[in-house]
């Protein structure tokens, strides 16, 4: 076997090593991309919404 | 701290660190993984099952920090009344549960090759399971309520009355006969982890997963300051004279 099948055997603790590994990283990605999206877009939101108003205060 | 209760001087200081935390969390990520991957010897009695405490106890950790954190900031917000308190806590609430999450998916993992069993009702496994009610509960809380003030009292209160949970998760080892082991790390008479082969990475991860919570912490803070200023303007429209 090589070295790199017997790493990804993990000894015979392939099929809870590795789940535990990615479902720990894939959390915190998942959790990391869809707040940074989230603050994206509501800030574009407010931003839009103050230059909104500004248009509106000075036309009057 | 008073210093930053106004939510601008916050924003502009959390924009201003934003970029640097999500780049040290990336990197310490990247760190925490390699190191117990490639790094770390297998144990002398779990063999190579145990490589899953190196993502599995800092996210227990973590999950009690971030409760107490949110435990203190919704005492700082009931006694203080400091506006960004609330913030900060409703913000927590989803990390903390994400980290008690896979502290009990990992948990499992662990569990069934080393005690034959995916879960066992024990003292700690339950009191961790109650920990990640109690968040979810607090964050059905802040939908549930409309009205922002009501919301965020109710929230506060079962954060508060919560956090009797902490030192139960904390001591249920101890106190109650468990399958689950004692402390390794933060114990009387020093870790039993005593070689640094593998405490390093342990504390490399922990670290890691600390810098992710400031890092999503800060985004979320700005996320949730935005929608109330959003709230704001809307409100300014509706009373807005036509």
């Amino acid at each position: 076997m090589s070295d790199w099948s017997t790493f990804f055997a993990m000894g015979g603790y392939a099929v809870y090593v590795w789940p535990a590994f990615a479902v720990s990283i894939g959390a915190l990605a998942v959790l990391g991309i869809v707040s940074w999206r989230q603050m994206k877009r509501i800030e574009r939101v407010v931003k839009l919404a103050g230059e909104t108003i500004e248009t509106g205060e000075s036309k009057r | 701290m008073l210093a930053y209760a106004n939510p601008q001087r916050f924003l502009r200081l959390a924009r201003a660190l934003t970029p640097w935390t999500v780049a040290a969390s990336v990197l310490l990520l990247a760190t925490g993984l390699f190191l117990p991957l490639f790094v770390a010897p297998p144990d002398y009695q779990q063999g190579h099952a145990a490589r899953i405490m190196y993502v599995h106890v800092p996210a227990a950790w973590m999950a009690l920090f971030v409760y107490v954190a949110m435990a203190v900031a919704s005492a700082v917000a009931f006694i203080w009344k400091h506006p960004l308190a609330d913030i900060a806590a409703k913000a927590s609430a989803p990390i903390g549960a994400t980290f008690t999450a896979l502290a009990l998916v990992t948990g499992s993992l662990w569990g069934q090759p080393m005690w034959g069993t995916w879960w066992v009702w024990d003292a700690r496994l339950t009191s961790v399971l109650i920990l990640f009610f109690l968040y979810l509960g607090y964050m059905v809380l802040w939908g549930a309520i409309e009205e922002p003030t009501r919301a965020a009292r109710a929230a506060r209160i079962l954060v508060l009355v919560g956090v009797v949970n902490i030192p139960i998760i904390h001591f249920s080892v101890d106190l109650w006969s468990t399958l689950h082991q004692g402390a390794s790390v933060f114990r009387l008479g020093g870790p039993t982890i005593r070689t640094a082969e593998m405490l390093v990475p342990l504390l490399v991860m922990a670290l890691a997963y600390n810098v992710f919570y400031v890092a999503v912490l800060l985004i979320r803070m700005r996320v949730e300051v935005s929608r109330r200023r959003l709230r704001t303007i809307r409100l300014g429209l509706e009373l807005a004279p036509a």
